[in-house]
Parts: structure tokens; C-alpha cells; sequence
């Protein structure tokens, strides 16, 4: 079959069209045809999710955990952590479940190893991402455990709660941050943790170095003294692998007069002030 | 005879995983637990051979006569997709089990280049239909073979004392390589 160009491209034009017609007839009918009904109770536990898309619930996003909730009686309505309270609230009035209560958690970052405190083993002129970084001997500073500074948490939060400090420290905004831990999940030196809202003192530092190692590395580092484990009455901060732990929970219930911080040599335990770089807070 | 030969040869002469090294993305993503791969082998060879069929149809019923073979790529990726798309409503409507396994790797196959290649190879050789389909369904259970062998491989592999650095993906390298040099041992024994 000999044609002109313009005959070719209307053959090539029609034929397109029609095989493009259809695919899709045969799937629009399919999807009529097929259908399955959908409990409407998804739709509107849908529309009540804060649809971040987060995960934090554990499905694979808000519709998934929409159809979790309202088929799946085990599943309970206060998996959502962005939308805190009401959220699970409203989730519970729908679909008939009863509403545990939700602890607001923030994100707090373990360290604060600005550029002038933490020494550099190196100098990272790679792809600026700290996932990279940490491919590159475990990051450009020293100590093992501290934040790279790239932001790879500040890009993947999706609530825009995070910003990038001058310092290289990730700041969190406490308005913001819903607590949904994404950033705890794609951070290469898991350098960030959720703590419940409202606890007196946070420590700076994730090192699990032993004293003089850790102090070698970061002027700010935690050096494991448990000097402040043993200043505190309440059994809230505990000591595991040279670094100390707060207990959240045990902070906010039983203390009123946070006391551990003031013994601590480096000033690694602070205030919990929410919203500025780590290491910043007001002595006390 | 010609058929059988045909057949051995596209599953494990002219393997598309470990020979032609195609559709590697999901012979890494979903080799990790025997169950999963299992599952995806089953699936990528079921399509394949599908799509295979309908990807000649379309080939010698509609491009050859009216000499629009250039646009093969283009029809074919089009075909497998709204056929994996109809596929995946089907399966949801009528079979729920098969679907809650198959889950995402149904939609995944989608975007596989094994499924891509095997009409484009069909129809560079000119193959009959049943030829078409032949070498389609042992091209996917050569998939499904070098996927299972992976994943028991790597669940082995979990006993294993792997040196930090390899560990992962690094190891799993290795291994496709390994595998893919045993497989080099079969080459020439049935000439395509």
C-alpha cells in the first residue's frame, strides 16, 4: 500500500484514535460493569483524615486507613497522630468505635552538634543529601551519630514543619509539626525521635560513644556521666550505651522542677523549648 | 518438538532475567520473602502471556497491514497498560484472594520492561501466534524461575554472616551475578 504523507497521517491519526477509543471503552465498561461497592462510610472518614498522606497510622495513606478503620474491627480510630484529638474523635463517632486517648507528640532532634562544636572528619562535597553523606563513612563529622545537616528530613515532611537552620540543624515549627515521625523514618542516623508535648528537658545528643570519644568529637555531646539520671527524683531519665534517655511520659506526670539539668558538664540535657535550634535553649 | 525447543529456550537459554538481564527493578524489590515472589512470578507470567497474545493481534491485524510497525512501542505500551488496568478490576471483582496477594505487584508489572520486551521480540521475529504465545509464557515462567531462585537464595542468605558494607542490596548483586554466570552455562545449547 503506497500513500502520501498526508493520507499516512490520517491513517496513523484514526487508527491511534480508535485503538485509544477502544482501550478505553473496554475499560470505562469494565469499571462500570465491575464495580465494587464501596461502604460510604470510607468517603467520609476520608474526608475527615488530615490527608497528609503521612503513614504514620501504618497503612499505605489516608484512604487505605479510611477502609481499614470502617471494615476492620480491630483496627482502632486514634491511629491517626497529625490529626491528633478531634480527629480521632470524629473517627470514632463514625464508625462507632470507641476513642482512646491520644498523646501529641513533636519531633525533637538528639542533636546539637553545630559546625563550631562538632569537629569534621572530612569535607562532603557530594550530592547534598544526608542519606548520601552517611554512604560516605558513616557523614562528614566525627561523631557517628549526630545530624549530617542536609535536610533530608526538612524535604520529606509534609507538613512543612521543618526548616533548615543557619547553624545546619533542623529547626521545628511546634505549630506545625503534627508529630506524624516521617522524618524520624528517612533520617539515615536516626538522630530524630517523637517526644510527648509538654516534657521539661530534652537531651541534645544521640551519641552512644563512650565519654571522652563522645567529648572528642562534639563540645555538645552527652559523655554518658548519668549525673543527670541520678539527680532525678522520678526515675524519668535512664541510661542506655553512654547516653542518656528522657522518659517523656514520666516527665511530664511527675515533675514539676526539672532538677537533672542543672549538674550536666556539657550542657548536653536542657529545657524542652520548643520551636529553636538544639543547643539555644536558655541555660537554667 | 519445535515448540518444546522454543520454550526451553525462552525459560532458561535465553532467561530474560538472568540472560537479558530485563525486569530487574521487580527481581530486586520483590525477591526478598519466597511468598512474594511466588506471587509475582505467577503474575508476570500470566500477563505476559496474555498481553503477548493481544500484543499480535493488534501487531498483524492492525500495524503490519496499514505499515504503522514504527508505532509498536507506543501501541503496545498502551495495550499493556489498560489491559493490566482491566485486569486488576476483573481480579478485584472476581477473584478478592488472588487480589489481596497479587496487591501491588499487579499494577507494578505494568511498568515492567519483561512485558514490553517479549511482544517487541515476537514481533521483530516474526513469530506465528501460537509461537507469540509459546515463547511469552516461557519467558514468564523464566521470570518466575529466576525470582523464586533469588528469594529462597536470600532468605538463605538472612542465616548468613554478610560484611557490613554488602549487606542488602550489595549481597543481592552478587548473587544475581553469580546466578546469571551459572546461567551463562546453558548458552548454546539450543540455538536461537
Amino acid at each position: 500500500m503506497e500513500h502520501s504523507l498526508v493520507q499516512h497521517s490520517m491513517i496513523i491519526l484514526i487508527i491511534m484514535t480508535s485503538l485509544g477509543i477502544i482501550f478505553g471503552l473496554v475499560l470505562a465498561y469494565a469499571n462500570k460493569k465491575m464495580a465494587i461497592e464501596v461502604n460510604p462510610l470510607v468517603h467520609i472518614v476520608e474526608d475527615v483524615l488530615p490527608k497528609g498522606q503521612c503513614g504514620a497510622c501504618g497503612f499505605a495513606g489516608c484512604m487505605a486507613y479510611a477502609e481499614a478503620v470502617v471494615t476492620n474491627p480491630d483496627v482502632p480510630p486514634n491511629l491517626c497522630t497529625p490529626g491528633k484529638d478531634p480527629v480521632a474523635k470524629a473517627v470514632a463517632e463514625i464508625t462507632g468505635k470507641k476513642a482512646a486517648a491520644m498523646d501529641p507528640r513533636i519531633a525533637q532532634v538528639k542533636c546539637a552538634g553545630t559546625p563550631d562544636k562538632a569537629v569534621q572528619a572530612y569535607h562532603y562535597s557530594g550530592v547534598q543529601d544526608c542519606v548520601a553523606a552517611n554512604l560516605m563513612f558513616g557523614g562528614q563529622k566525627t561523631c557517628k551519630y549526630g545530624c549530617l545537616g542536609f535536610g533530608t528530613c526538612v524535604a520529606a515532611c509534609p507538613f512543612k514543619a521543618m526548616t533548615m537552620s543557619e547553624s545546619g540543624l533542623p529547626v521545628i515549627d511546634p505549630e506545625a509539626c503534627t508529630g506524624c515521625g516521617k522524618c524520624e523514618t528517612v533520617c539515615p542516623k536516626k538522630v530524630i525521635s517523637m517526644i510527648p508535648v509538654g516534657a521539661h528537658v530534652r537531651v541534645n545528643c544521640n551519641s552512644h560513644d563512650r565519654g571522652p570519644a563522645a567529648k572528642k568529637a562534639c563540645g555538645a555531646a552527652c559523655i554518658g556521666c548519668t549525673l543527670c539520671a541520678k539527680e532525678c527524683p522520678h526515675g524519668a531519665v535512664a541510661m542506655t550505651n553512654n547516653l542518656a534517655i528522657v522518659d517523656g511520659k514520666v516527665c511530664i506526670e511527675k515533675c514539676s522542677d526539672p532538677v537533672c539539668l542543672a549538674k550536666c558538664p556539657t550542657k548536653a540535657i536542657r529545657k524542652a523549648v520548643a520551636g529553636i535550634v538544639p543547643g539555644t535553649e536558655p541555660e537554667a | 518438538m519445535e515448540y518444546f525447543t522454543l520454550f526451553m529456550g525462552a525459560v532458561i537459554v535465553n532467561n530474560f532475567v538472568l540472560t537479558r538481564f530485563l525486569g530487574l527493578c521487580i527481581f530486586f524489590g520483590v525477591s526478598k520473602s519466597l511468598n512474594a515472589s511466588v506471587g509475582m512470578g505467577m503474575a508476570v507470567a500470566s500477563i505476559l502471556t496474555v498481553s503477548s497474545a493481544l500484543a499480535w493481534m493488534v501487531y498483524n491485524w492492525v500495524l503490519v497491514p496499514y505499515n504503522l510497525v514504527f508505532l509498536k512501542i507506543v501501541v503496545f505500551v498502551v495495550l499493556i497498560a489498560s489491559f493490566v488496568q482491566f485486569l486488576e478490576i476483573a481480579i478485584k471483582k472476581f477473584a478478592p484472594a488472588l487480589y489481596e496477594m497479587w496487591g501491588i505487584y499487579l499494577v507494578l508489572i505494568a511498568t515492567n520492561c519483561v512485558v514490553l520486551g517479549v511482544p517487541l521480540i515476537n514481533a521483530s521475529a516474526n513469530f506465528d501466534f501460537i509461537k507469540s504465545v509459546i515463547n511469552a509464557f516461557g519467558s514468564g515462567a523464566g521470570f518466575a524461575l529466576a525470582i523464586i531462585l533469588m528469594a529462597s537464595l536470600r532468605e538463605k542468605l538472612q542465616y548468613a554472616d554478610v560484611p557490613k558494607t554488602l549487606q542488602g542490596l550489595g549481597i543481592a548483586f552478587i548473587l544475581a551475578g553469580m546466578l546469571a554466570l551459572s546461567f551463562l552455562g546453558f548458552s548454546g545449547m539450543i540455538p536461537l
